[in-house]
């Protein structure tokens, strides 16, 4: 029973990542129908940002707090500015060119920013300091979940709370809605569709950086090449939610987080990637939308 | 308040539009009439910046505009109800209506014209916390009139309002055009295929074949033109 639980926390904390991070590719898919391959490096970048903004504070000897927060925040902001431009140099000029066009410049970006990284910092693993204290009142419990389990948990409950209230009550929340679903129309009503775009970038990959920092933290260590699989992962929860839809990026992180965690616990752990997948496939059999996407015809 | 000069306009190597000259006064009703394909819907969208002009000069108040981005011609008192109506149709009636005020920031003001529309169309009043993809095809044109009535635009560009709707709705809708002109002073051009209707309404007309203007006179003038009548009248 212990053991079970275990697997369930464990489960969520994967998921909770992977639909932070799933967050992204699925509202940008929503408003321009592009899958953003470098949605993963900007995750890691996020990561390494966290990881120069924290190693320094902690040597300048800043309280645990200040630090979290402030690579936090830091990481945030620093990985938006990258989404921002990405979207600028390598997708924007391309809008109205055939969908492969911008899916290539994607791939293309994806590669350059995983190069960038490896040529400015290293290739090697960089350990990345513990930023999450145990906790005192977990200590009866800590078999079953740690406090790096919790943290991420609640840290990524906050953020989509926020998410949903920000698209369902804010005007800048409705624009982006009008925009997926009518971006002429959008235009016609006087809304900045591209100032829309732009915004859709920035908070998707905000949330991909606070993934970053959580993952870092609670694996200890991070290299230029860890947002391929996070990526591909992140992306598989996007899809087998139905990609576009915000409460199902959540439910196909959650779920593949789950079936990983159950996958790994009873059966075996050398298999952990091909559960994720056997999953998505198994759902986009039977459901070729994901789970609460919408059926629509592929305009190709 | 609007003129055009020449104006050209099209899709890659088609030329959709030639060269069109109209003038429309503040507080006019003008129509644009012509059979289907004839260019009506491009001109709408080249004078909201949707469609680039490829030629020519739109002035809005002796202001060129051609070439100004979309939400610029929308600040500057110029809103258009597209063809097909184009509602949202995943956001409730009231969040369709609050994207036609995007770019207000007088609160007060805005919320006096949600009740002025739901004055206008109770029925959208009672169906606020529907999504738009929930209303008959004569709701969707009420709420895709009022989301462009809550911009409180000095000139209204209608894409064909009565099309597919049932009589009594045509007549109803024309009503609310008459009024809107009449009662708040808004400038209207308003595209139609529904020729009769149209001149009747209209102060003015212009009638547009392959995207050239071919002939123009008052609305009763037109009425009583022999190519219109033929062509357009099915007399
Ligand atoms: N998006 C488009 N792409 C290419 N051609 C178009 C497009 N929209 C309209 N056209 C063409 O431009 C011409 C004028 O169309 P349109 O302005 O819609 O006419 P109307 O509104 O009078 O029916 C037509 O020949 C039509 O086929
Ligand atoms: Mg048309």
């Amino acid at each position: 029973m212990e053991y079970f639980l275990e697997l369930i926390c464990g489960g969520l904390t994967r998921g909770a990542i992977y639909a932070l991070i799933a967050l992204g590719y699925t509202m940008v898919y929503g408003i321009i129908g592009l899958i953003n391959f470098a949605h993963g490096e900007i995750y890691m970048i996020g990561a390494f940002t966290a990881f120069i903004i924290a190693t320094a504070l902690t040597i300048y000897g800043f309280p645990l707090a200040a630090v979290v927060i402030v690579a936090g925040l830091a990481a945030a902001v620093w990985a938006a500015a990258y989404g921002y431009t990405v979207e600028r140099i390598a997708y924007r000029p391309l809008r109205g060119a055939p969908r492969l066009s911008p899916l290539i410049s994607a791939i293309g970006m994806s590669f350059f920013l995983q190069n960038y990284v490896l040529l400015a910092q290293t290739a090697d693993f960089v350990p990345f300091p513990a930023l999450i204290p145990d906790f005192d009142f977990l200590e009866p419990y800590s078999h079953i979940i740690g406090a790096s389990d919790l943290v991420i948990l609640a840290t990524t409950a906050v953020v989509m709370v926020t998410l949903t209230c920000v698209i369902r009550y804010t005007t800048i929340g409705k624009a982006m809605r009008a925009t997926a679903q009518d971006s002429a129309m959008a235009l016609l009503l006087g809304i900045n569709v591209n100032r829309v775009i732009s915004i859709t970038f920035i908070i998707g990959s905000a949330l991909a950086a606070i993934g970053g920092l959580l993952v870092a933290s609670h694996i200890g260590q991070i290299n230029f090449y860890i947002g391929f699989l996070a990526g591909i992962k992140a992306f598989a929860a996007a899809v087998l939610g139905g990609i576009g839809s915000i409460p199902g990026a959540v439910l196909g992180g959650m779920l593949l987080g789950l079936t990983e965690s159950f996958g790994t616990g009873y059966i075996s752990s050398d298999y952990e990637d091909v559960f994720a997948f056997s999953l998505l496939v198994l759902i986009l059999i039977f459901k070729p939308a994901g789970l609460l996407g919408k059926a629509t015809v592929e305009k190709v | 308040m609007l003129r055009l000069e020449h104006v050209r306009a099209g899709y890659g190597n088609i030329l959709a539009i030639k060269d069109i000259s109209l003038v429309i006064s503040e507080g006019e009703i003008v129509t644009l009439i012509g059979a289907n394909g004839a260019g009506k819907s491009t001109t709408l969208m080249t004078i909201s910046g949707l469609v680039p002009c490829r030629g020519g000069k739109i002035l809005l108040n002796g202001r060129e505009i051609q070439g100004e981005a979309p939400d610029n011609i929308v600040r500057l008192g110029l809103s258009q109800v597209p063809e097909g109506r184009h509602i949202f149709p995943l956001l409730t009636v009231k969040e369709n209506l609050d994207m036609g005020a995007f770019l207000r920031r007088d609160k007060d003001g805005v919320k006096r014209d949600l009740e002025f529309v739901y004055t206008l169309f109770p029925i959208l009043e009672k169906r606020q916390r529907q999504h738009g993809g929930a209303l008959s095809g004569g709701e969707q044109q009420m709420l895709a009139m009022s989301r462009a009535l809550m911009a409180r635009p000095k000139m209204l560009l209608l894409d064909e309002p009565s099309m597919g709707l049932a009589p009594l709705l045509i007549k109803q809708i024309f009503a609310i055009i008459e009024r809107l002109n009449r009662e708040r002073g808004t400038t209207i051009f308003l595209v139609e295929q529904n020729a009769r209707k149209a001149l009747r309404v209209a102060h003015r007309g212009y009638v547009l074949e392959n995207g050239e203007i071919i002939v123009t006179g008052t609305g009763r003038e037109l009425a009583a033109n022999e190519k219109v009548q033929s062509a357009y009248l099915g007399m």
